[in-house]
């Protein structure tokens, strides 16, 4: 079996915080990250309410239909701690059950998304419509495009079980997929709220 | 004494990687040694192209309606020039200190993720390459590095979409590195290193990596939203369509002014080691040295807008922006305080690395009082946009940063080469840099307040500009000089045989200096047990009875060091070419955007690819 | 060595200080020539005075300090006291330049504010920037045209001013529909003239502004002064103050269609401009003279072309009087200026003649 030095690339495995080195780095870069869609979100506040022409937001949102697509994003930040849970307790039949859970709920907000967009564009809305298509679709693509990765990741920790390559402390490579779903699940809620939930009014 | 790494099973070309020596070792080491120096060597040749196209401006602005470049060549070669300097020398030289020197300065023997390390050289190179390429493939980009919009999208020439794609990629190697090196430095330290224990260097480096690490997703998205203007046709920066130009301005500069600080910092950290040592007394207020350091990264992030003073934000913003940016002049003032008190009561040798040290200060000061007339807003509505601002930046990043980078190489180049550089040579190469420098830049203050607008591909007659023009053209071919009299200096070091009578050549302070010259492999043989800052100097030098420092006789016990823990085999991290596999996917990304969607899959696949073998397989080959 | 090293330094900081100084310079901002250039300079001049000390005191202290603690050889091979800092220094030279910039920083923010105020009684002018020259439209009710729908007068690379009277410009950034096409071509310009105000961007979608007088009739360069594409460099303009007389005459003669060409060459000519030339270019595409029916805002308005206090063309690269230099710009608009949006319609000789008479002819 593999052994994949998570801990810390010195000999002694020893940190100087006591953190491990992956863990401090996953933590840096989900600091990185929020800079990165704060970025896009900023973009997308700015421009609330100046196209110039429509679609506008509440012409083509479906808010009931976000909602439902939404909680599956969150129920999958439920299974995610669900899968932890189990490694830590070395029962990694039901982890990978529920990784799998996890990543079948991602595909379905996923799919949701593309469903939506398709639907959105059918009415009118496309990237280079107005300034209510080009923000919307990049930071919703952008987040979109971090689930998709995070499913991925998920199905390789599932991969990796199954074969017999993950290392002895299997919960930390998940509890570390974990931080990373987390967070894409809380820009999420983050999205859902400013862009969906708080009104635009839309251009006299 | 390295371990030895067995193939994995399976043959052939598919066999991970062992060795660690030879040309194609260079191409899977995780070593951050070589990475060092791949960073050092492959910058310094962009350092070569980047300086040509300087000297190409300046043989086209040496008289009125000159006619060595056309404005469309003209447009291309300014904005290369500053996107080559900036992205493909300043910062990927910082990278090949950061990585060579870090964890030798805190006792490590490697930064946390080697393969990750490689990764960012390999991203480092092809964006490089990528962004050059463009020459051949339509057009480099002309938009200017700062690359406002609607010029920028509106643009016909493919040249700004390389521009974005190009940066896309160097940001990737950029933001993995900072992860990388924060993390080595927070949590890689050898025992007893507290922070403030820790040297200033690797001090700044930790400052570096957070401004990377917060400002560099930023203009990603900016980046990104340029990019879709003109390939997809968003409407980001697009008047028509009520987009806002100044929009892209702030993503820029949100990014833009945090990287001025990644660019001197950390050559702050290389005069900040080399000052004392070259003064023979410690760094004069520590402390305050770092803490200015961590000022001036964080009120970095609150000064952006001085970069936009003409853009007609309001009173309001210019107000706050101008107080910031004067704000920010007292950390920096600090800073040069404390050297200049390094300096005063010491025993002062000028060496080369000393000779480009001071160098460092006095041009740095020259740079920062322009900056702080700038921070004189009203004022600045005449200064902005002019060759008044070119002087300026060019004496902080290159009389700053530059002449702090080649400190660095003078006082290292015997530790990572085992060789000294000729020290006759090194007086030379400063004096005629140091002249010849501000010819160049010196009289653009003047040009720059009687009328040179900046970005110019020509300047008429009658404005009076011709003769300063001139002067600094001369100038900048004494720069050229000057760096060649360094080539010829670097390469006849290589002539000498490898090996050092003294390992110790400058009696310096910190640990890096405990191992041979060049370290071996796996750097230190026992992990040191740190019990001061300037460690190495206080195993060096005991204090008599006047309380002066005297030095402990060879063959004295050292400070109290105890074996730390049992000795056990020392697990290295293996080669591997899985980092290089994955970054190649990253060039086919960009040449997909461009070119066609399945360039972009296959891009993508390989990316994969090279990811997934670098997930499966072990650190260390077992 | 040293010593001699400072000489020469100190000589040159003079030399350049003064180069800074000469007054023969059209675009040098210490010598101003209105109010506005003039409080910029003031509030500069005591910084560059504070920046000079400070200089002298940081980098004297430097270069002292070098001199007086350089290692001598067969001196005391002891290492030096080794200090390590001194808290209440640090706090010092923390606060003393705290204050200095306090005291920088006071009349600074005052004189923004100031700068930003309009006075009610200026006098209004559209500032256009196009690719790659500048147009201005007079935009006070007083200041309208006698022909066509009666809009505001409008000139091309001059800008035409009464001197002493304050001017509050509008600043915008203006796209043409070149060639009849609609890709709007609106970039980000700069509009400078620095011996009368400091810039302020023309940024498309929104409007700047700068209030200026000009205390001297004269002339004052100009230039656009943010990057813009390939003629950036070649963007300029000039701005005329005119005394009260001249003034008025002036806004006389713009309120007034052109006048009609009475010599036989420059009617030809007017008639190729308004019904085409032989290799099929339309100059009324993109040119408008007032009294005719070229009416396109996209290019100059030509209406004055030859007026005297319309010094010059095409970007204000050349004057109207260099008639060579005109007949150059219509044989090949991209050839003098790499990139121009004019393009070359591989006119005649005999064309070029009838066109420059007619221009020349429209005073």
């Amino acid at each position: 079996m593999a052994t994949t030095d998570y801990a810390a690339m010195s000999p002694d495995e020893h940190t100087t915080t006591g953190l491990p080195n992956t863990k401090l780095a996953m933590w840096l870069f989900l600091a990185s990250e929020c800079l990165l869609f704060g970025a896009l979100i900023t973009t997308y506040v700015l421009y609330r309410g100046a196209s110039l022409e429509p679609p506008y937001p509440h012409d083509i949102f479906d808010i009931p239909y976000t909602s439902v697509s939404s909680f599956v994003l969150l129920a999958s930040s439920l299974t995610m701690v669900l899968s932890l849970v189990a490694a830590e307790k070395r029962d990694y039949a039901r982890m990978r059950i529920w990784l799998l859970t996890t990543a079948f709920l991602g595909l379905s907000f996923v799919g949701g998304q593309v469903y939506e967009f398709t639907t959105f564009y059918d009415e009118g809305l496309s990237i280079s419509t107005n300034l209510f298509g080009t923000t919307f679709y990049v930071l919703t693509g952008f987040h979109g495009a971090h689930v998709t990765v995070g499913i991925l990741m998920l199905l390789s920790l599932v991969g990796m079980s199954w074969n017999g390559r993950m290392p002895d402390d299997a919960a930390f490579p998940v509890e570390m997929v974990g931080l990373y779903w987390h967070f894409v699940d809380i820009v999420w809620i983050v999205i859902f709220a400013v862009v969906y939930l708080i009104p635009t009014p839309n251009p006299a | 004494m390295a371990s030895v790494s067995v193939p994995a099973p399976g043959g052939g070309i598919l066999r991970r990687p062992t060795a660690t020596t030879g040309f194609w070792s260079w191409f899977t080491t995780v070593d951050h040694k070589k990475i060092g120096l791949l960073y050092g060597v492959t910058s310094f040749v962009f350092f070569l192209i980047g300086g040509l196209e300087a000297l190409l401006i300046r043989a086209q602005l040496y008289q009125p309606n000159g006619t060595v470049l056309n404005e469309a060549q003209y447009n291309q070669i300014f904005t290369m020039h500053g996107l080559t300097m900036v992205f493909l020398f300043v910062m990927p030289m910082s990278a090949a200190f950061f990585n060579y020197l870090i964890p030798l300065m805190i006792g490590a023997r490697d930064v946390a993720f080697p393969r990750l390390n490689a990764f960012s050289f390999w991203a480092f190179i092809l964006g490089g390459l990528f962004l050059y390429s463009s020459w051949f493939l339509g057009g480099a980009p002309n938009g200017g590095w700062f690359g406002y919009p609607p010029n920028s999208v509106t643009d016909p020439s493919i040249g700004m979409t390389f521009y974005a794609l190009g940066l896309l990629i160097t940001g990737v190697a950029s933001t993995a590195g900072a992860v990388n090196l924060a993390v080595t430095i927070i949590n890689m330290r050898a025992p007893g290193m507290s922070l403030f224990r820790t040297p200033v260097f690797v001090w700044m480096g930790l400052v570096v990596q957070f401004l990377l690490a917060f400002s560099l997703p930023i203009i990603t998205v900016g980046l990104f939203q340029l990019l879709f203007d003109r390939r997809w046709d968003t409407a980001f920066y697009d008047p028509v369509r009520g987009g806002d130009p100044i929009l892209w301005q702030h993503l820029f500069w949100l990014f833009g002014h945090p990287e001025v600080y990644i660019l001197v910092l950390p050559a702050f950290g290389i005069i900040s080691e080399i000052i004392p040592v070259f003064s023979r007394k410690p760094l004069f207020g520590y402390q305050f040295v770092v803490f200015s350091g961590i000022a001036i990264g964080f009120i970095g992030f609150g000064v952006w807008a001085h970069h936009m003073f003409a853009a007609g934000l309001g009173p309001v913003a210019n107000t706050a922006f101008g107080v910031s940016t004067a704000i920010i002049a007292i950390p920096t003032g600090v800073k040069i305080f404390n050297w200049m008190a390094t300096m005063y009561g010491g025993d002062l040798r000028f060496g080369s690395p000393m000779l480009f040290s001071v160098g460092t200060v006095t041009m740095f000061v020259i740079g920062g009082l322009s900056g702080v007339t700038h921070s004189v807003v009203p004022s600045d509505y005449q200064q902005t946009d002019t060759y008044y601002i070119v002087a300026h930046f060019h004496y902080v990043l290159f009389g700053g940063a530059i002449f702090g980078l080649f400190a660095g190489m003078y006082f290292w180049w015997p530790k990572v080469f085992g060789r000294m550089l000729n020290e006759r040579a090194g007086k030379i190469h400063f004096w005629i840099m140091i002249v010849g420098f501000n010819l160049t830049f010196g009289p653009m203050h003047v040009l720059g307040l009687g009328g040179m607008i900046r970005r110019s591909a020509t300047y008429p007659e009658g404005l009076g500009l011709t003769g300063w023009n001139q002067i600094s053209s001369v100038g900048s071919f004494m720069i050229g000089l000057a760096v060649l009299v360094f080539i010829v200096n670097a390469i006849a070091s290589f002539r000498r045989p490898k090996g050092l009578e003294n390992e110790d050549p400058w009696d310096a302070r910190t640990i890096e200096w405990t191992t041979s010259c060049p370290p071996p492999e796996h750097n230190f043989d026992e992990i040191p047990v740190i019990t001061s800052v300037d460690e190495f100097w206080h195993r060096k030098y005991a204090v008599d009875k006047e309380g002066r420092p005297v030095r402990v006789p060879a063959g004295a016990a050292p400070a109290q060091e105890e074996a730390h823990g049992p000795a056990h085999a020392i697990h290295l991290p293996s080669p591997s070419y899985w980092p290089l596999v994955a970054t190649i996917g990253l060039p086919i990304i960009g040449y997909g955007v461009l070119y066609s969607w399945w360039l972009v899959g296959a891009g993508a696949v390989v990316l994969l690819v090279g990811l997934y073998g670098w997930a499966l397989e072990p650190s260390v080959a077992e | 060595m040293r010593k001699r090293l400072l000489w020469v330094l100190a000589f040159a900081a003079l030399t350049l200080l003064l180069g800074a100084c000469s007054g023969d310079l059209p675009q040098n901002t210490f010598d101003p020539a209105g109010p506005t250039a003039q409080k910029q300079k003031d509030l500069l001049m005591p910084v560059l005075w504070v920046a000079a000390a400070v200089f002298v005191l940081v980098e004297g202290g430097i270069v002292l300090i070098a001199l007086k603690y350089r290692h001598r050889k067969g001196g005391d091979d002891r290492l030096p006291p080794q200090v390590h800092g001194n808290t209440r220094l640090e706090i010092g030279w923390t606060i003393a330049p705290a204050v200095v910039l306090a005291f920088v920083m006071v009349p600074t923010v005052g004189m923004i504010w100031e700068l930003a105020e309009r006075p009610a009684d200026a006098m209004h002018i559209t500032v256009k920037g196009y690719q790659w020259w500048w147009g201005f439209e007079y935009t006070d009710p007083d200041m309208v045209v006698s022909y066509g729908q009666g809009g505001p007068i409008v000139v091309a690379d001059t800008m035409v001013v009464p001197a002493g009277r304050t001017v509050d410009l509008s600043i915008e950034s203006a796209g043409g529909l070149v060639g009849g096409d609609d890709p709007d071509f609106r970039v980000a310009h700069s509009f400078w003239a620095p011996r009368l105000f400091g810039k302020q961007d023309a940024m498309p979608g929104r409007t700047n502004h700068i209030v200026f007088a000009a205390d001297e009739p004269g002339t004052y360069w100009g230039q656009c002064a943010e990057f813009c594409g390939l003629q950036h460099a070649r963007m300029r303009f000039r701005i005329v103050a005119l005394d009260e007389a001249d003034w008025r005459a002036w806004v006389e003669n713009e309120k007034q269609p052109a006048v009609e060409p009475t010599d036989p060459l420059a009617k030809q000519g007017m008639d190729l401009f308004l019904n085409g030339v032989s290799g099929g270019g339309q100059c009324t595409a993109c040119h408008s003279v007032g009294g005719t029916n070229a009416t396109s805002p996209a290019g100059p308005n030509l209406t004055h072309f030859a007026a005297p206090e319309h010094e010059c063309f095409a970007g204000c690269n050349w004057d109207t009087t260099d008639v060579e230099a005109l007949r150059a710009w219509l044989h090949d608009p991209p050839g003098v200026k790499y990139g121009s949006k004019m393009p070359n319609y591989n006119l005649t000789d005999d064309e070029i003649d009838a066109l420059t008479a007619y221009l020349l002819s429209l005073t």
